[in-house]
């Protein structure tokens, strides 16, 4: 009895973290300057809100085809979320999305300059 | 299997070399196939497992089924095995795991509460970070590691030279951008501590001390 209702509140307790978590994603997505920017705030809070939410389920639901079921569905979301985010970056930055300005440094500009322009050779030779 | 084994027999009758060559060329070649097993036997486990949770029993059947569709899928869809340095150290995984764990519940809501906060949102950087380790495995590890954590996402990667470039929220000065890169090396240290090779590890060692 005692041990359903310390449960009941830890539930609650998470629900409400993974909630609050969820909506200053979804500010951060509304706020914040540029695509990348926006990653930061889409990404990574979603995904401890995410686990938070798990985790509610997980001592509601204690059966452990659940709780496996759980852990592969956080599992996946932590591979791909990555992932994706990566590609949004990349493109992002290579696509110029991202206003220079808005860094404070930018050593990857630094690299491309630096680096010999193999593309432009390639096609000379072509 | 056996027919590689029947033909490597057959070609080494016919070029007559001695008995003890064929036998080492045979023995290679098992203990090869026998290593490549070894490290498609988590993956194709892990693949059962999955398996069964979404059909929501282990049942006989299923783990037969299981074995089979993922024996498939890897075969079909063939991905080039990852170069896995095969050793593993269980307290350092616990030590990078709890690390991990840590960094991302602080990370989230210093940046949930950087998206609520009035005040305006503070500068990024683009940073490179020159890695230590030679492994693609480590690398991908501590570039998903940084990623999930949150204030960095790697736009960019440098195989080669075994750089990442990083994009990093809230570095509005030249001392975080380096508290950022110092990040970065520690949980590379932290990973290759758990499962890098012994190569990586003498790298990480050799830095730290000169450092």
């Amino acid at each position: 009895m005692i041990l359903d209702s310390i449960l009941d509140i830890l539930t609650g307790v998470f629900l409400l973290l993974g909630g609050f978590l969820s909506v200053a994603a979804g500010v951060g997505l509304i706020r914040f300057p540029d695509a990348i920017a926006r990653l930061h705030a889409t990404t990574k809070p979603q995904i401890l809100g995410l686990a938070f939410i798990l985790l509610a389920i997980a001592l509601q639901e204690r059966q452990v085809s659940t709780i496996l079921l759980l852990i592969f569905l956080l599992i996946f979301q932590m591979i791909t979320a990555p992932v994706s985010a990566h590609m949004i970056a990349r493109a992002g930055y290579r696509g110029g999305i991202i206003a220079p300005r808005s860094l404070l440094v930018d050593e990857l500009e630094q690299a491309i300059d630096a680096a010999p322009e193999f593309d432009d050779t390639e096609r000379a030779s072509e | 299997m056996s027919p590689q084994d029947n033909q490597s027999t057959s070609v080494a009758a016919s070029t007559t070399p001695t008995a003890s060559e064929s036998a080492s060329a045979r023995k290679v070649s098992r203990t090869e196939v026998r290593g490549r097993v070894w490290k498609q036997l988590p993956l194709l486990l892990g693949l059962v497992v999955l398996w069964g949770v979404l059909w929501g029993q282990f049942s006989w059947l299923n783990i037969l089924t299981g074995f089979l569709v993922a024996i498939a899928v890897t075969r079909v869809l063939y991905l080039p095995p990852a170069d896995i340095s095969g050793r593993l150290n269980l307290w350092y995984s616990l030590v990078f795991i709890a690390h991990f764990i840590a960094d991302v519940t602080v990370a989230s809501f210093t940046v949930a509460f950087q998206a609520l906060n009035p005040r305006p949102i503070p500068t990024s950087s683009v940073i490179a970070v020159q890695l230590r380790t030679r492994s693609d495995f480590v690398m991908t590890l501590d570039a998903i590691a940084m990623s999930l954590v949150p204030g960095s996402i790697v736009v960019e990667v440098d195989r080669e030279r075994a750089i990442l470039y990083f994009h990093t929220f809230d570095t509005t000065t030249a001392a975080a951008v380096e508290a950022m890169r110092a990040k970065v090396l520690v949980v590379e240290a932290r990973i290759v501590r758990a499962i890098g090779s012994k190569d990586d590890l003498a790298r990480i060692y050799e830095t730290e001390a000169t450092r």
